[in-house]
């Protein structure tokens, strides 16, 4: 196969696009169009396959002949390397946005074939009017199929930050998440024009938040993980715009997940679950935007030229002002739904987005306004975390305060003093495990302790949750267990989703308090001291890797306990560009870490070490996981995959039996 | 409470959390924000001593002192100097003659002490910040 296959292919992809959106929008109230367009989203996802194929193909032969393998690939990478520098760069990596955006499209053609006529046929339409936008943009501002000539003997190589496993990770994922939103936006879109705006459509735009919202929460982490073991700084979150980018969708994404919860079970908050899902996937395409236009300085930022931003900028103003436009115009024809007390499900859920909103706004805030000073009068600043921390980070406390509320609250009303005796021994059981950590660590009302508090209610608070589901202690012990099996998986799902935010909260807050740093210059035999471990450097060796020359330096570390464990850290050289790059050593005691990261070797042969202990730091990244496997847990439910939702009135019946 | 009054508490309840979220974004961004400045404007201003800022120029050459973990360097930004003092591990990109930015404060010997220095990242990339500033002080010297 060869790139001009893959050129070809994405040629054809982009007009087939363009035809399907011109036939859709013209014809999508007509059942006869509905299995065209089905067949043509097939299609293009062939097409696309074919031209992602090719390149893939291309960097795993290096073949320098085509430009983009030249420029971010060698000849000596490992093939992982060799793959995954298809999309460590501009050109490859919106190829692969757009091959998630047609695995996207053919997915809704196969999972949405019994929807409604109407939703089925704009839906579709919607997707391939963006693929077709898109597909677009590569071919005409950054096309990856460019030839050289004559063909260089050797690469460019990538850049040694992006030759990790992380690259293999880390991308597919977030845009799995950030271009599944898409999915959410063309039903938004398609209810407002088709006017078909009920508890069905919460309920089949459900599976798709779903995993995009998990897509998400594992792509973000894994970011995170990634920037913390490679970039040698030690830290998992700097509130950098590009992770700001990634947060916002993520954040839209769990108040959509949310509102349409109220939706489907209670025909509420409909306009607001439509605005959540057109906003959610804008934030997506502003992330990109922001990444790829060059107008942000990151480690995300690949060289770029200005007209490539504006081309984002103008297909963004389409999509995004077009569906606000839609809204507006048809907002108002929306009809109220039910109404419901303050104090009930409904009343926490509505609380939850108001919360999840103004986090939106404030992270939203702080990511744009140092773009917008320095465009309006030059004036540089940049806004970091302690802005983040006193906004974004005070809404969330009421919100995590709140949490564990939400799933003992019943639909409609609720009597307070009865949730709050049902929670009663939660509370106890919370306050007790918090005044036992106050105590050891002697400290007050801080914020460590608020925060660890705040951890604490919600893990207790969703395992407390499962147990007064079963009436564990109210009823026979082999009822309860009766019971516990028959739990329906979206009990299990919230409670292990919000188990899993509360293992991060505590995760953030243990290790922001709490860790340790030293910084000294060691020679081999010299030893330093952080938290009781005991770091001896214990020698130094050059050693030759496929595309670099690295020196390991070796570690021995005893903990406070007297065992003994070794560690290996690197500095290497990537000999195509001369380019340097760090590998910290990473050493796992239980949940913790010890992050030992080195400069420069002088004169006399000792070496810079800079060593961290990072108590209880895989928690933060455990905890995503956990939250991830909620979703997972939550879309394998019966209800997601049975179509057309059963009348209101059988399925309380049910539920209450 | 009937209809009327539910809806009432709702909107109140909503207003009340979009101002205390209001004052708080306001009161960052009065006081959370972090400039960035070229050695010459840092040092035609009075004002900066002790807060937190962002300075940006290039290394120059024959500046670079290294005594095991503490560095001393000086950025130009073609017309003014900053000497600066950084402790702990400088990024791999970190050269003599090209640009970085360093974060921290003025300290009142006139000496910026950073507690973060950022370089390039690789041969293509630069920050943004330095670029303009070159550019502005006619240093800048790629396409």
């Amino acid at each position: 196969m060869s790139i001009e296959l893959g050129h070809f292919a994405m040629v054809l992809a982009f007009a087939l696009a363009a035809g399907q959106a011109i036939v859709g929008m013209l014809f999508w109230q007509r059942d006869s169009v509905t299995p065209i367009l089905q067949q043509a989203s097939l299609l293009t996802f062939i097409l696309v396959a074919i031209a992602f194929a090719a390149l893939l193909q291309a960097f795993a032969l290096s073949d320098f002949s085509v430009a983009l393998v030249y420029e971010y690939s060698h000849s000596q990478q490992p093939l992982l390397f060799k793959l995954t520098s298809v999309w460590g760069n501009h050109e490859g990596s919106m190829l692969l946005w757009v091959l998630i955006l047609v695995i996207f499209g053919a997915a809704l053609a196969v999972f949405g074939r019994n929807l409604p006529t109407d939703l089925a046929n704009l839906t579709l339409t919607v997707q391939s009017a963006m693929i077709a936008a898109f597909s677009g943009f590569i071919l005409f501002t950054s096309n990856p199929f460019l030839r050289l000539s004559p063909a260089p003997l050797e690469g460019r190589d990538l850049n040694p930050v992006l030759q990790d496993i992380g690259l293999a990770i880390h991308p597919p994922l977030l845009y799995l998440g950030y271009v599944g939103l898409s999915v959410c936006f063309a039903f938004a879109v398609a209810a407002l024009v088709s006017g078909r705006i009920d508890a069905a459509w919460a309920r089949w735009v459900r599976p798709w938040t779903l995993a995009s919202w998990m897509f998400l929460t594992l792509g973000i982490a894994m970011g995170s993980y990634w920037a913390y073991y490679e970039l040698g700084w030690g830290g998992w979150w700097y509130w950098d715009p590009v992770e700001n980018a990634s947060f916002m969708p993520w954040l839209a994404a769990t108040a959509l997940l949310h509102s349409a919860l109220v939706m489907e079970k209670r025909n509420a908050l409909k306009v607001w679950s439509i605005f959540l899902a057109i906003v959610a996937f804008s934030l997506s395409l502003l992330g990109t935007f922001l990444v790829r236009s060059g107008i942000l300085t990151s480690v995300h930022s690949f060289a770029s030229d200005p007209t490539r931003g504006i081309v984002i900028l103008a297909i963004l103003a389409v999509i995004i002002g077009g569906a606000f436009v839609l809204f507006a115009l048809r907002a108002n024809a929306l009809k109220a739904g039910g109404v419901f007390a303050p104090i009930s499900r409904e009343g926490a859920l509505v609380l939850n987005n108001l919360f999840l909103a103004t986090g939106v706004v404030a992270v939203f805030v702080g990511t744009l306004y140092p773009l917008l000073l320095e465009a309006m009068d030059g004036q540089r600043i940049s806004v970091g975390a302690p802005f983040f921390n006193l906004t974004f980070g005070a809404l969330m406390v009421p919100l995590v305060l709140l949490v564990p509320f939400g799933p003992y609250l019943p639909w409609k009303r609720a009597d307070l003093s009865g949730v709050v005796q049902r929670m009663v021994w939660a509370m106890a059981a919370t306050l007790v495990v918090w005044l036992i950590v106050a105590f050891t660590l002697q400290s007050g009302a801080t914020l460590t302790t608020l925060g660890l508090l705040l951890g604490t209610w919600i893990v207790v608070g969703a395992a407390a949750d499962i147990l007064d589901r079963i009436r564990l202690g109210r009823i026979p012990l082999g009822e309860s267990m009766r019971r516990l099996t028959g739990l329906p998986r979206t009990a299990w799902s919230t409670a292990i989703a919000h188990f899993g935010l509360g293992v991060s909260i505590l995760g953030i807050v243990i290790v922001s308090s709490f860790q340790t740093e030293n910084i000294t210059t060691l020679k081999a035999g010299e030893s330093l001291e952080i938290s009781g471990y005991t770091v001896t450097l214990s020698g130094s060796k050059t050693y030759q890797g496929p595309n670099y020359v690295g020196d390991a330096v070796g570690f021995a570390i005893v903990t406070p306990g007297g065992s003994n464990a070794e560690a290996v850290s690197e500095k290497r050289v990537y000999t195509a560009q001369r380019m340097p790059s760090t590998e910290a050593a990473i050493t796992n005691f239980g949940f913790s870490q010890l992050y030992l990261a080195i400069g420069d070797q002088d004169e006399s042969g000792a070496w810079v070490v800079r060593a961290w202990f990072k108590p209880y730091v895989t928690l933060v990244w455990i905890g995503a996981l956990i939250m991830a496997a909620g979703g997972l847990l939550s879309l394998t439910d019966r209800r997601l995959r049975i179509g057309a939702p059963k009348p209101a009135r059988t399925r309380q019946k049910a539920e209450a039996a | 409470m009937t209809r009327k009054q539910k809806r009432l508490a709702l909107i109140l309840g909503l207003l009340l959390v979009l101002g205390v979220a209001t004052a708080l974004i306001l009161s960052a961004l009065r006081n959370q924000i972090v400039f960035f400045f070229s050695p010459s404007e840092l040092l035609t201003r009075g004002d900066v001593a002790g807060q937190s800022i962002r300075v940006g120029g290039l290394v120059e050459t024959g500046t670079w002192v290294k005594e095991g973990e503490n560095n001393t360097f000086t950025i130009t930004d073609g017309d003014k100097d900053l000497k600066i003092a950084f402790t702990g591990i400088l990024p791999d990109l970190f050269r003599e003659g090209q640009g970085i930015i360093a974060e921290g404060k003025l300290g009142s010997d006139g000496t910026f002490v950073a507690t973060n220095v950022l370089a390039k990242h690789d041969e293509k990339y630069i920050p943004k910040e330095i670029e303009d500033t070159l550019k502005q002080e006619g240093h800048w010297q790629g396409q």
